[in-house]
């Protein structure tokens, strides 16, 4: 039990700090603070897939023009999941401007950010 | 008295670095093949160096060096740069974004030509994160208003 | 020229929509002719791609930056989403030509040029996750179609910028949850390219790894396509959008994650896997069973003419569903005829919801009576539209439906045949209302003014809003005209072999 937790400990991690970004996400009443769960969740799903490429002993993945053609694969990490996730931490970007952009207009309209606040004057 | 003197140090400083932080990100831009870089983060690095003119000064210095319709015309341009590299191999009959034709257009072999040609559509990336980027950050400090001023540099 | 077709049809308008955003900014009148020229430039290259696989039988591949899969990108157009795409290009350029005076009436002047740049680049989104046979990619453009989406909603008056934020919480949950499932995915097997995983993943069923990541994706899926548990963003953001955005976006966006779903149930993993190793189309189908009655039921209690179509829409994505969990061939040609059917028939009914709201300025659906009075042609829309989402022949939401009944039939699952045989009914009593209202009730003389001031005459509608009207109409008669055609000559190729 302890080996399968102790091994795997980043998958641990990565998963607590989902599972933190998702409790932001749906239980937090103040607007910005779901923002900052949903980046949380996103970023930590960008670790998770870095983590994936890496290889215990492994270096940078520039090939060494000197090793040409005795090239290992087990010598270098994995750069897919690194290029996957430039697009990834792009998207995230993207997201969190368009959510601050509307973040802006709805201070602007309601003159608050709690959510609850914002449903009682949308009863109205 | 003080105020006027901690203004003096940090738009100095900012004056001198900027140049260089910009000439970083282009650094940054052109070592993206063999280092962490490339065009997503070279464009991160240009813009915050505008960002610093807008924090140090203030927005109107940002606007006198960058108008918003250039900006916006950067953001196009470096969307016309990724898809043109990608245009150019349709004239010679390769699929889109195959590099390799390029050897056509530039005096290389096939190989190398998908080196220039990854470089040329970083530059295109990184020149629409620039402008991108700037533009999030003068949305969001003018809360939006400065579409009004849009309107007013004649439409 | 032709070999291109594919890529062409994300890349132009993508390229097409920054040029809008850069031309706008010096001319705006000439943003929309520009966004004309574009889907119909996308109309030509799905409808040419479409043609290639009809006439060689064999499916389009495109190899992008001819790298080879599974180490490159490559776009495959077959029969799955061939037809998909021409009715998407069609049903886009009928909501951009319907979007010209709408959003003169409805968008700040500043902001037009904007906003035919996010318009282009939703299609291109929608072109792209219809055309792409890699995992990843479809995530990108996901995302891209998902962010037009987010910024176009929040331009309407109101609560929009509310339920754009809301929409996006939930969205990005989904989209997440998606690129988690590719990540287990890549785990397991170390390919992105769709058909690449077909063959890897077979050996590998067994794993438990696998299993998450499936649950993950479908999760993702049905976030993005509205069924039923995580549908709650739809009524919000599609009620409070502006009308030409709700008329993009209703009838396409969901579709094309339901064709995402069958893309993942069926070419991705085995259909012996989605069907029988785990009991997922079995779970989707009850779920949807749920989810056909919560919506039809919550339809009927809208008053608001725009919020009962978007309950029809969680409806109408619950039948897929339900053809989809029949497991067989016919389950899957009904699924798959009923996204095509839907999209013309939803377009239809938000197209005719937006006119009434513009020029009979109500969108109560107590206040419509005497409609056929003053928009004969609108309400005609509405008449032939609803018919189809009841399922009266010669309509195509008949044939659609008939084949899924009869998928549920052959499978004996009894219960799914119920609910959708009480779906179809409650959509019957939801229509004949305003059926009624608007063809047998006069107009009580204390009703509100229609002119635009008072002592001014009504404001017909234009010839912008209503041509492609009657065109979705004349689509709606014609698909179901033909549907033997359609059916015998390209859906049933796109159902894998074995079922």
């Amino acid at each position: 039990m302890t080996d399968f937790i102790v091994s795997k400990y980043n998958y641990w991690i990565y998963v607590l700090l989902i599972m933190i970004g998702f409790y932001g996400m749906m239980a937090k009443n103040n607007l910005m603070k779901k923002l900052i769960g949903m980046n949380i969740f996103q970023w930590s799903i960008i670790l998770f897939y870095i983590s994936i490429g890496s290889k215990k002993g492994g270096s940078v993945p520039v090939v060494d023009p000197s090793l040409h053609p005795a090239i290992r694969a087990l010598d270098y990490v994995n750069p897919l999941p690194h290029v996957l996730m430039l697009t990834a931490i792009v998207v995230g970007v993207a997201t969190t401007g368009i959510a601050l952009t509307l973040l802006i207009l709805i201070y602007r309209k309601y003159g608050t950010l709690e959510e609850d606040e914002i449903l009682e004057a949308l009863k109205k | 008295m003080v105020k006027d003197l901690e203004d003096v140090v940090i738009r100095t400083v900012s004056r001198i670095l900027i140049p260089f932080i910009q000439i970083y990100g282009l650094y940054v831009f052109v070592h993206g093949h063999g280092s962490p870089g490339g065009g997503f983060q070279g464009g991160c690095i240009v813009a915050a160096s505008f960002i610093l003119l807008a924090v140090a000064f203030n927005l109107r210095e940002s606007k006198r060096r960058l108008k918003e319709r250039t900006n916006a015309i950067f953001c196009a341009l470096g969307v016309f740069i990724y898809a043109g590299t990608g245009y150019l191999s349709f004239l010679y009959s390769g699929n889109f974004l195959d590099y390799g034709q390029l050897s056509n257009l530039f005096p290389t072999d096939p190989i190398k030509a998908r080196y220039y040609g990854m470089a040329m559509i970083e530059l295109g990336v990184q020149i629409t994160v620039m402008a991108v980027m700037v533009s999030i950050f003068l949305d969001l400090i003018t809360a939006g208003k400065h579409e009004k001023t849009l309107e007013e540099d004649g439409k | 020229m032709m070999l291109h077709f594919p890529a062409l049809l994300v890349v132009v308008p993508l390229i097409m929509s920054f040029l809008i955003f850069a031309c706008g900014l010096f001319e705006r009148r000439i943003c929309f002719p520009l966004t004309l020229v574009t889907l119909a430039a996308c109309l030509l290259f799905a409808g040419g791609s479409f043609w290639t696989v009809l006439s060689t039988g064999q499916p389009v591949h495109y190899h992008l930056g001819a790298w080879a899969p599974p180490w490159g990108i490559e776009y495959v157009v077959d029969n799955l989403n061939g037809l998909v795409l021409v009715a998407l290009a069609i049903v886009a350029l009928l909501a951009a030509i319907y979007a010209k005076t709408m959003v003169e009436r409805e968008i700040p002047v500043a902001k037009h040029a904007p906003f035919y740049a996010l318009y282009v680049l939703q299609a291109t989104g929608l072109f792209g996750m219809t055309v792409t046979g890699d995992m990843f990619n479809l995530y990108v453009l996901l995302e891209i179609a998902s962010f037009s989406a987010y910024a176009l909603i929040g331009m309407g008056e109101g609560a929009a910028p509310f339920a754009a934020f809301r929409y996006m919480i939930f969205g990005t949950l989904g989209a997440c949850a998606y690129l988690l499932g590719v990540g287990y995915l890549y785990i397991i097997t170390g390919s992105l390219n769709m058909a690449d995983l077909q063959q890897i993943l077979t050996p590998l069923y067994q794993s438990q790894v696998l299993s998450v990541g499936f649950a993950f994706l479908l999760v993702g899926t049905g976030v993005k396509m509205a069924y039923f548990p995580v549908h709650t963003w739809l009524p919000d953001s599609y009620t409070l959008a502006p009308s030409s955005v709700s008329v993009l976006l209703a009838p396409l966006f969901t579709k094309v994650g339901a064709y995402v779903l069958i893309r993942i149930l069926f070419t991705v993993f085995d259909p012996s896997f989605s069907t029988t190793l785990l009991p997922a189309t079995q779970v989707l189908g009850w779920i949807a069973v749920a989810g056909i009655l919560f919506s039809s039921i919550m339809a009927l209690a809208q008053s608001d003419l725009k919020r009962m179509l978007c309950y029809l829409i969680v409806t109408e994505i619950g039948y897929i569903g339900i053809g989809v969990a029949s497991g067989n061939r016919l389950g899957l040609i009904g699924s798959i005829f009923h996204i095509l059917n839907d999209m013309f028939m939803m377009a239809g009914l938000f197209m005719a919801a937006g006119v009434i709201q513009a020029h009979f300025r109500t969108r109560k659906t107590h206040e419509l009576t005497g409609l056929h009075r003053k928009m004969p042609v609108t309400s005609a829309v509405l008449v032939i539209a609803g018919l189809s989402v009841i399922g009266v022949p010669p309509a195509c939401g008949f044939f659609s439906k008939w084949y899924l009944l009869l998928g549920t039939i052959q499978a004996g699952q009894w219960f799914f045949m119920g609910a959708l045989l009480l779906g179809s009914l409650l959509n019957a009593i939801l229509f004949f209302r305003i059926f009624e209202r608007s063809y047998f009730e006069a107009r009580p003389d204390d009703a509100p003014h229609l002119g635009k001031e008072p002592g001014t005459t009504f404001e017909r509608a234009a010839m912008s809003e209503l041509v492609p009207m009657v065109l979705t109409a004349a689509f709606i008669i014609l698909l179901g005209l033909f549907s033997g055609y359609i059916v015998e000559y390209s859906i049933a190729y796109a159902v894998p072999k074995g079922m």
